[in-house]
């Protein structure tokens, strides 16, 4: 239920977490109890079926994609995830906020960086992980998000065309270079942020 | 050994003089006021004088956190994150609209991505189903562990009160509470057999032994609008939290219930129950059935002088901040519906029975050794099923109205989902959605175009969307 939540979770390690991705004091501890409330098995980790186990993100087409994003090593179905990596990948989604432009410029990019944050959207279009979006996988892609709403041919000319616009090498496939190219209108830190209470 | 034999006398005597007394008093001033439906008002004055004692314990943790400058968590009561109003199909017709090619094709953004991607990192963070199946969080603490999670040594004065909380509870409050629930189910399986035996007719034994029954957990209950309580020949429902709704409910009026057949000491009750007034007990095997179940509700409702009968259309206990989907069944049958809503205070002590975690046994015992259960019952008016309203809509309206009067969370999804996995037709109603952003609707796109461009995008759609 989340009786164990701050007596498992020791301030060095809210600490260290708070350093590594600026999430405040409150915001981890209530992050935690969530994390363990997801945790049916109660061991400290996450498996792809605890995800699976949330409604709403059952019914998301790009549900699965999603999930595979908290699982960084590989397709695994005996993957776990424990809270620092779980709270890594959430960081994503802080908002960028000003400040922070700020800071020392020598310091490593915060996870939640326009950049950082564009770097998941392609990865969820990027089902090998090879640093490219390959037509096929542009396709899979789509499926997941059209079902069977839209015929084959369409899809087709709908990814042919995505990535005539996109692609500037000629490999017919998609970098992440070209990716950023595309998306430069795109209001990325608003759409790809959520609103974290304290 | 001798010197110990009158001093052995001397215990004995003691113990038989005590155990008279308790019982006595018990019987005085508990299980006889129960029988006759009277009460000494000792209750309301015990949860009074708890609530400032837990006020005074929250106020004296807080100030201590302060104290000693650490941080004090607070549930999110308030939720984690603050979600978007807009649909998802709102959200990416504003990155359409921002474009000024009119183009007939289908319009795809790869920027579309990162609003499914939202939403499903939103529904990982905080969603709507998930949370109503365990136990709700409180904002101020009750001395009980089990709903506490900055229980440190704050103060000598709060450790000394929640240790006498501890030996009151289960020392005290826990024995007493056990003798009285068997002295209830006692009687009420001893009387029913009587009755059996005795020529038809209906004896009030019921309320009786819930009376009793409801002295044994400490039950508070308020009952509002008394002048809509269920009549007879009608169906009520209610939202369900717990086991303990029956108890509650049947504490202030004579209903049938519906269940299925158990077997061990619920059994034993079950069976006795039905010698005093009918209820209706399924098989496992023909709760499949769908028409025998409605059959048989039929038939108890169209007797006029059978007891109205009491279903939770939820199909599975819910945490009592919200209302989930109601089963459609019980709103087919086509008689009067009795609305009640049921509002559980959990500062005296969670009712929600998370079966998950705890079997029954052992959540009685919770229930019994916490310091109360303290509810609110509010009868709603009779309604009835109008014209043009099929049972899922009816299904609906009575939910809201239960929802609104018990200011619970109305929720669409359904209760099953605490086991099961949602069903596949949900995914592809937002596939379907989005599809129809990328392509456009069929009459979308007829409106404003040319006759002969109309006609042939029209061929063109039928047979990608058909």
């Amino acid at each position: 239920m989340g009786s164990r939540a701050s007596t498992l979770l020791r301030e060095e390690e809210i600490e260290e977490i708070k350093k590594e991705t600026g999430f405040s004091h409150s915001q981890i501890t209530r992050l935690y109890s969530r994390f363990t409330s997801l945790d049916k098995g109660e061991n400290g980790t996450l498996s792809r079926e605890d995800f699976q186990r949330i409604p709403e993100l059952a019914i998301n087409p790009l549900g699965d994609r999603i999930i595979n994003a908290f699982f960084p090593e590989g397709l695994d179905r005996e993957d776990q995830v424990n809270f620092r990596g779980f709270m890594r990948t959430l960081a994503h989604f802080r908002p960028i906020e000003d400040n922070e432009k700020n800071k020392d410029p020598t310091a490593s990019e915060p996870l939640n960086s326009r950049t950082n944050k564009l770097l998941f959207a392609f990865r969820l279009y990027d089902l090998d992980r090879d640093d490219k979006i390959s037509r096929d996988e542009l396709l899979q892609v789509l499926r997941m998000m059209v079902g069977v709403n839209i015929s084959d041919e369409q899809l087709g000319s709908i990814a042919d065309r995505t990535i005539q616009e996109a692609d500037q090498n000629g490999d017919n496939s998609i970098s992440f270079n070209e990716f950023i190219k595309v998306l430069e209108k795109v209001d990325v830190e608003q759409k790809m942020s959520i609103r974290f209470l304290h | 050994m001798g010197w110990l034999l009158p001093f052995d006398n001397l215990l004995c005597m003691a113990l038989g003089i005590s155990f008279t007394v308790w019982f006595t008093s018990l019987l005085v001033f508990i299980i006889v006021p129960a029988i006759l439906g009277v009460s000494f008002g000792i209750r309301k004055l015990y949860m009074n004088s708890l609530l400032k004692i837990f006020e005074w314990a929250t106020l004296r943790m807080e100030r201590g956190a302060k104290e000693k400058n650490q941080h004090l968590y607070k549930p999110y009561s308030n939720g984690i994150i603050a979600k978007e109003m807009s649909t998802l199909e709102q959200e990416i017709q504003e990155l359409r609209s921002s474009s000024t090619t009119l183009s007939s094709e289908p319009e795809f953004e790869m920027a579309d991505i990162m609003s499914f991607c939202r939403r499903g990192v939103e529904s990982i963070v905080d969603d709507e189903v998930t949370k109503r199946f365990s136990a709700e969080e409180l904002e101020s603490w009750n001395l009980l562990t089990r709903s506490n999670y900055n229980f440190r040594h704050i103060s000598l004065r709060l450790s000394v009160l929640w240790g006498l909380g501890l030996l009151i509870r289960y020392s005290f409050l826990l024995p007493l509470r056990i003798t009285l629930a068997a002295t209830g189910i006692g009687l009420l399986v001893v009387l029913t057999t009587i009755v059996g035996f005795l020529p038809s007719g209906r004896y009030k034994i019921h309320m009786m032994c819930y009376r009793i029954c409801v002295r044994a957990l400490t039950a508070i209950i308020t009952y509002h609008n008394s002048e809509n309580k269920p009549k007879n020949g009608g169906i009520c429902v209610a939202n369900h939290t717990t086991p303990i709704d029956v108890i509650i409910l049947a504490n202030d009026g004579c209903y049938s219930m519906v269940g299925q057949v158990h077997g061990g000491l619920i059994g034993v009750v079950q069976r006795a129950m039905v010698k005093s007034s009918p209820h209706i007990w399924f098989e496992r095997s023909e709760v499949k059935d769908r028409h025998l179940v409605a059959k048989m509700l039929s038939n108890h409702v169209a007797d006029k002088t059978n007891h109205p009968i009491l279903i939770f259309p939820e199909g599975t206990c819910i945490n009592n901040t919200s209302v989930m989907m109601f089963k459609k069944g019980s709103f087919e049958i086509g008689c009067t519906v009795y609305p009640v809503a049921i509002k559980y205070d959990p500062r005296f002590g969670d009712a929600f029975w998370n079966s998950g975690k705890f079997g029954m046994v052992s959540y009685l015992l919770r229930m019994m050794s916490s310091w109360a259960i303290v509810c609110s019952v509010w009868y709603l008016p009779p309604v009835n099923r109008e014209e043009g309203e099929d049972a899922v809509q009816f299904a609906n309206r009575v939910k809201a109205a239960i929802a609104r009067q018990g200011g619970l969370v109305d929720l669409l999804w359904d209760g099953g989902l605490k086991r099961g996995k949602v069903k596949d037709t949900f995914r592809e109603e937002q596939q379907k959605l989005y599809s129809k952003v990328l392509v456009g609707d069929q009459e979308d796109q007829a409106e404003d175009r040319p006759l002969e461009f109309s006609t042939l995008r029209g061929v063109v759609l039928v047979k990608t969307i058909s």
